[in-house]
C-alpha cells in the first residue's frame, strides 16, 4: 500500500466516522460540531492525495477556521450546549430517511460502474495557488466577480435578520 | 492515485449521512451542519473528477461551493438567531407553519 492510499484510507475513515459522530449525537451540540471540524481535516487530507493542494489550504481556513466557528458561536450565544431535544418520534419519517438513504446508495452503486471516466495524466503544478488562480482570473472571472456580490448579499442580510428591531 | 470509485463512494457515504442528519434531526443548527456535510461531499466529488480529468474547473467550481455555503451558514444562523428570540426555541416542530 503506497502512502497515498494509506492516508486516503485513513482520512476517509477519519471523516466517516466524524461525520456519524456528529449526526448522531443527540447530547451535546458543540461536540457535534468539534466532530464537522474533524470530517472537515478528513476531508482536506483525501485533498491533498487527489493533488487539489490550494483546496485542501481553503478548506482548513474556511470551514474548519471560519464556518465551524460560527457554529460554535450561535451554539453558545444561545446557550444551546446541551441538546435536550430528543430525534423525531414518527417512525414515517424514520423509514422515509432510511428508505431514502437506501435508494440513493442503490442507485448510486449501479451506475457507478459505467460512468467514470479514465484518469488522466497530470499537468505540471496541478492544483496549487498559481494553477487555479490564473484559471480564476481568466476563465472563471465572471464567477468571481459575482460571488463577491453574493458575499455581500449574505452580509447585509446575515446583519438584518439578526438585528433586534429594524428602525 | 486511489480508484476513482472509492472517491466517489467515499462522497457518497458522507452525502448520505448529511442527508440523514438533516431529515431526522429536529435542532436547527445540526440541520444546517448536516447541509454543510452534504455540500462537502459534493466538494469531494468535484475534486475527485478535477483529478480524474486532469483539469481546474472542479476546483473552481468547490471554491464557489465553499462561498455559497459561507454565506448560506451567515443568513441561516441569523434566522435561527431571530429564530430563538421570538420562539425561544431551534426545534424545528416549533416552526412548522408553513409545512404542508
Amino acid at each position: 500500500m503506497t502512502a497515498q492510499a494509506f492516508f486516503f484510507y485513513f482520512a476517509a475513515a477519519l471523516a466517516v466516522v466524524s461525520a456519524l459522530g456528529m449526526v448522531l449525537n443527540f447530547r451535546n451540540t458543540v461536540a457535534a460540531a468539534m466532530s464537522l471540524v474533524v470530517t472537515m481535516i478528513g476531508l482536506a487530507i483525501v485533498y491533498v492525495v487527489l493533488e487539489a493542494h490550494l483546496v485542501a489550504a481553503l478548506q482548513i481556513m474556511v470551514y474548519a477556521g471560519a464556518i465551524v466557528v460560527v457554529f460554535l458561536f450561535v451554539v453558545m450565544l444561545l446557550n444551546l450546549r446541551s441538546d435536550t431535544f430528543h430525534p423525531a418520534r414518527q417512525r414515517l419519517l424514520k423509514a422515509a430517511g432510511a428508505l431514502l438513504a437506501l435508494g440513493l446508495t442503490a442507485a448510486f452503486l449501479s451506475l457507478m460502474p459505467t460512468a467514470l471516466p479514465t484518469v488522466q495524466e497530470l499537468p505540471e503544478g496541478f492544483g496549487g495557488y498559481r494553477a487555479v488562480g490564473l484559471a480564476l482570473f481568466t476563465r472563471f472571472l465572471l464567477a468571481f466577480e459575482v460571488s463577491s456580490l453574493l458575499l455581500l448579499a449574505a452580509m447585509v442580510g446575515a446583519v438584518v435578520l439578526a438585528k433586534r428591531r429594524i428602525d | 492515485m486511489v480508484p476513482l470509485e472509492h472517491v466517489i463512494g467515499l462522497s457518497g457515504l458522507l452525502f448520505v449521512i448529511g442527508t440523514i442528519g438533516a431529515l431526522t434531526r429536529r435542532n436547527l443548527i445540526v440541520i444546517l451542519m448536516s447541509i454543510e456535510l452534504m455540500l462537502n461531499a459534493a466538494n469531494l466529488a468535484f475534486v475527485g473528477f478535477a483529478r480524474a480529468w486532469g483539469q481546474h474547473d472542479g476546483h473552481i467550481f468547490v471554491l464557489m461551493v465553499i462561498v455559497v455555503a459561507a454565506c448560506e451558514v451567515a443568513v441561516g444562523l441569523g434566522i435561527v438567531v431571530a429564530l430563538f428570540r421570538n420562539r425561544e426555541s431551534v426545534n424545528v416542530e416549533d416552526v412548522s407553519l408553513l409545512k404542508w
